[in-house]
This record gives C-alpha cells, sequence and structure tokens, in this order.
C-alpha cells in the first residue's frame, strides 16, 4: 500500500510541486534587504567601533596613562609611553592602537578608570596607505573632539547598567 | 490595420517595389522578418536575464538588481557592456580556431530553430513541411558548440562539462522526440503552423490535457537540454568551477550566455506551441465574449495573436527562473536515472493510450485526428 502511494507521488510529482508551492508563497512575501547606504539597521549605544580619546568639559585629557587598558589588550594592540607633563601630572607622549591587531572586543573601555579610551558607533571608515591603521593619540583625540556628543549621549544611554 | 499602414506609403514607393524582380522583393521580405525576430529574441533575452535575478531574489526575500536606471530595468546593458569591454582570454594550449567558433556554434542553432516557428497566423520566416524535423536537429546541434568548447579549452573541468552535457542532452533527446511522436498523432502534421491550427477552438482543444504527461516529459527534458537548474550539471559551479565555459571570458563568455538564454525562449516557446496552442486564445469558442472582440484592449483577450504567445512563453520562463529558485542540483547518475528509466518508458506507454484512446474515441481523445 505505502509502495502505491509513493508511485502516485512520484507520478504527480506530489514533492516537487510542495516545494514550488513555498519558493511561490515566498516571492510575493516583502523582501527583508536593507538597501545599504541608503537605509541603515539600527544600532546599539554599546557598539564597539572606531576608537577615541576623551577629555573633560574643560578641554584637558583624561588619559592618565595608567596603562591598564595596554596590559588588558588580548591582542597587545595598545602601545603607550607616558612622561610627566609640564603641570608635574603624568600623562601619554604616546598612545597607539593599531586597528588591524584590535579585535574590538570593549575590554580598553571597561579597564579604564576614567573613560578616556571609549570604542564609537563608527565603523564605516578606510585606510589608504600602509600605515593609516594606527590610531596615533592625535588622531584618537581628534574623533573623540568630533563625536563628543554622540559619545556622551551613548555613554549615558548605557550608563544606568554599568 | 495592415491596408492602413499600407495606404499611409506614397505611391511612388510602391510604384518602385513592384519594378523590383520577384526575387530581390522576397529576399528583402525575408530579411526584415529574420531581423524582426532575431531583434524581438535578443531583447527577450536580456531582460530575461534582469527578471530571472528579480524573480529569483523575491523567492530568496532579496531585491534582485534596483541600481542601473528606474527599477534595475538598465542592468542587462550595463551587464553586456561590462562583457563586451572585458578581454577575451585564449588558453595557450587551447585549439583556437574551435575555441573561438563554439560559442557561435552554440547560438547560431539557437537563433535559426527561430526560422519555422510560428509568431501569430501569418507571421512565419519559412512555412515549410517539415518544420517539427528541422527543430527537433537544430535543438540538437547546439550541443556541439559545448562539447567543442569543452574539448578546445584543454582543461579537465571544460572537458568534464562537455562530457556531462553531452550523455545528459543525448538521453533526454530521445524523451524529447518521443513526446514530440505524440503530438504528431494529435496534430496530423510536422508542419508547426498547422501543430497550431489543430488546437484552435479554445481551452479544451489544447493538446496540454490529453498528452499531459508528454507535456511534462517534454518539459523536464527542455529544462534538461537547456542544461538549466537542476539539471546543470554541466557547469555545476560546485565541483567542476563552471564546465565547458570555465576558461571563456569577455565577449566568448557572453555568447554563451546568450545562447544559454535563447535557448530557454526557443524551449519555453515551443513548449507554448506544441502544447497550449500557440498564438491561439484560451477564450476562443466561448460565445459570450465573441462580442467583445471589436473592443481595443479587451478584445485582444479574445482574440489570438502573437501577444498571447509571448504571455504563454513568458510563463513558462518565469517556470524556469522558478524551478531554479526551488531545487538544488541532480546527481549525474540520479539525471541519467529519470531520462531513460523514467522518461522514455513514460512516453512510450502514453503514445500506446494516446493511440488507443483516439481509436476507440474516448473522452478528450476522441476531437484527435489520431
Amino acid at each position: 500500500m505505502s509502495r502505491v502511494i509513493s508511485y502516485i507521488k512520484t507520478f504527480t510529482l506530489w514533492e516537487l510541486l510542495k516545494g514550488l508551492s513555498i519558493t511561490q508563497r515566498n516571492f510575493f512575501r516583502k523582501s527583508i534587504t536593507l538597501e545599504y547606504p541608503d537605509e541603515k539597521t539600527p544600532q546599539s549605544p554599546r557598539f564597539r567601533g572606531l576608537h577615541a580619546l576623551r577629555r573633560y568639559p574643560n578641554g584637558e585629557e583624561r588619559c592618565i596613562a595608567c596603562k591598564l587598558c595596554e596590559a588588558v589588550c588580548p591582542a597587545l594592540a595598545i602601545t603607550i609611553e607616558s612622561d610627566v607633563s609640564q603641570d608635574g601630572t603624568r600623562r601619554t607622549t604616546r598612545y597607539d592602537i593599531d586597528l588591524f591587531k584590535c579585535i574590538y572586543c570593549g575590554f580598553c573601555e571597561e579597564a579604564c578608570p576614567v573613560d578616556a579610551i571609549v570604542e564609537t558607533r563608527l565603523h564605516e571608515y578606510h585606510m589608504e596607505a600602509p600605515g593609516e591603521n594606527i590610531m596615533t593619540k592625535d588622531k584618537l583625540l581628534a574623533v573623540g573632539d568630533k563625536y563628543d556628543a554622540m559619545i556622551s549621549a551613548d555613554k549615558a544611554a548605557d550608563a544606568k547598567y554599568r | 490595420m495592415l491596408e492602413f499602414l499600407a495606404n499611409l506609403i506614397p505611391t511612388f514607393i510602391w510604384d518602385i517595389w513592384n519594378s523590383l524582380p520577384p526575387l530581390v522583393q522576397y529576399l528583402t521580405i525575408v530579411t526584415w522578418k529574420i531581423l524582426f525576430v532575431t531583434i524581438g529574441v535578443i531583447l527577450i533575452v536580456a531582460f530575461s536575464t534582469y527578471f530571472e535575478r528579480k524573480v529569483i531574489g523575491s523567492m530568496q526575500a532579496r531585491i534582485g538588481p534596483n541600481r542601473v536606471g528606474p527599477l534595475g530595468l538598465g542592468q542587462p546593458f550595463a551587464d553586456v557592456i561590462k562583457l563586451l569591454i572585458k578581454e577575451v582570454v585564449v588558453p595557450s594550449q587551447s585549439n583556437k580556431f574551435l575555441f573561438v567558433i563554439a560559442p557561435l556554434l552554440t547560438l547560431i542553432p539557437a537563433l535559426a530553430a527561430w526560422a519555422v516557428i510560428p509568431l501569430n497566423d501569418w507571421y512565419v520566416i519559412a512555412d515549410i513541411n517539415a518544420g517539427l524535423l528541422y527543430v527537433l536537429a537544430l535543438t540538437s546541434v547546439g550541443v556541439y558548440g559545448v562539447i567543442l568548447a569543452g574539448w578546445a579549452t584543454n582543461s579537465k573541468y571544460a572537458f568534464l562539462g562537455a562530457m556531462r552535457s553531452a550523455a545528459q542532452i543525448v538521453s533526454y533527446e530521445i524523451a524529447m522526440g518521443f513526446a514530440l511522436v505524440g503530438i504528431l498523432m494529435a496534430a496530423g502534421s510536422l508542419n508547426i503552423g498547422d501543430i497550431v491550427r489543430a488546437q484552435a477552438g479554445g481551452l479544451s482543444n489544447w493538446f496540454l490535457f490529453p498528452l499531459l504527461p508528454l507535456f511534462l516529459v517534454y518539459w523536464i527534458s527542455g529544462v534538461a537540454e537547456t542544461n538549466r537548474a537542476p539539471f546543470d550539471v554541466a557547469e555545476g559551479e560546485s565541483e567542476i568551477v563552471a564546465g565547458y565555459h570555465v576558461e571563456y571570458s569577455g565577449v566568448a563568455f557572453a555568447i554563451f550566455f546568450l545562447a544559454e538564454y535563447a535557448n530557454m525562449v526557443l524551449i519555453s516557446t515551443l513548449t507554448a506551441i506544441f502544447f497550449l496552442g500557440g498564438w491561439a486564445s484560451p477564450f476562443e469558442g466561448l460565445a459570450f465574449l465573441s462580442s467583445l472582440a471589436s473592443i481595443p484592449v479587451v478584445g485582444l483577450l479574445v482574440v489570438g495573436g502573437l501577444h498571447w504567445l509571448f504571455i504563454k512563453m513568458a510563463f513558462f520562463m518565469y517556470t524556469f527562473f522558478w524551478l531554479r529558485a526551488t531545487f538544488p542540483r541532480y546527481r549525474y547518475d540520479q539525471i541519467m536515472r529519470l531520462g531513460w528509466k523514467v522518461f522514455i518508458p513514460v512516453t512510450i506507454i502514453w503514445i500506446v493510450v494516446e493511440g488507443v484512446m483516439a481509436w476507440f474515441e474516448v473522452g478528450p481523445w476522441a476531437g484527435l485526428t489520431g
């Protein structure tokens, strides 16, 4: 009996028609494509993208060269050299992040006692020449200055969970 | 309509035309007919590549091409321009003459077969009585291009693809031929125009219903003949890279691509002609609709013509894309099994059934000339 049924199914193309009906139903379904440069997926305030160094509102650098980020970095992407600055505080003379080494884990941000190093939600950046993958202190501070409002808003949105 | 157009042309042009020798007149008309059909086919091919990507995209919840021109309709032209300006690389160990001639050998039969295909009651380039044999012959010749391409490339992948293609087409040609024997029995003629006229008189007279198994066999064999998914082992990119056209690039590749789609359009049109009444309207013979025939747009639905052939062809083209979006590729031995152990017995049995039924005038077979 089951043999007969299987023969009937074979010759009426039953299973094939079932498969075709599935694709046909999906044909009328709305497509889920986001047309990327025009439309973008929503991002979390915790998004870990390009790094930035922040300043206090009076313009003073937050970073105190404690080197906790350098120590915690699992990819050894951060290089810090420090010295005593003119006002007698300890400051970095060099703060490099190699974007090729970085795995964007966010540990540096977690480790920082003064919220100096952060990962912003910027992910659309590129390099055009060898060496541009090294984010120097100046470049990091420039990113922080440029996107200060966005970084502060993201920090505030996430503050109650920390 | 035609007389109206003829009256628009000034009389002195008619005088010049009538003074030409009949042979020149004939050749001029045929050349124009060929030109119209060829350009039409190539345009349909161009836009079917666009619609294939749109249809498969929709079935996979994607959008498909939409960047070039409105709705992406410029995509086929962008593709063609890209392929035209690319370099044609000829492998150093290949047979150069055959390597270059092979794409043409696949394209020419696919276009030449249109010579005997009637687009409506009077538009056919060559109204020959052995039309069906001619079509059968030309669709088989197309495989030589594939085999030569695979051999001339001098690459293992290309050669494997060519051998697969050859074996597959030989197997399915037989089932296809037998399915057409059923058509011959029903229509009583090898002239393709007469085959369509035998199906005139509405939906119930189409060969689709009395010859349903032959229709399925013919259509599936047609998909196999054009090396389309799920029978695309000849190019099977997961196993043999791209099969017979692995080393082709630029214009040569574009011609293979054109030939594949031209073959799809051809098979779709032939299936529409053999089983779905070609240019005939499905509403023919319905008395209450005949009064609508004089109304401009609605009337077209009732009257048969090129638009009905186009609609039927477009449906089968859609089915090509639909199959490709649905089914995974057949294993090679399963293809052979399907061709030899399923299709050929099914067609032979149905030809016998059709003969017996037509002889005793049973049910839907009664009207067949047998």
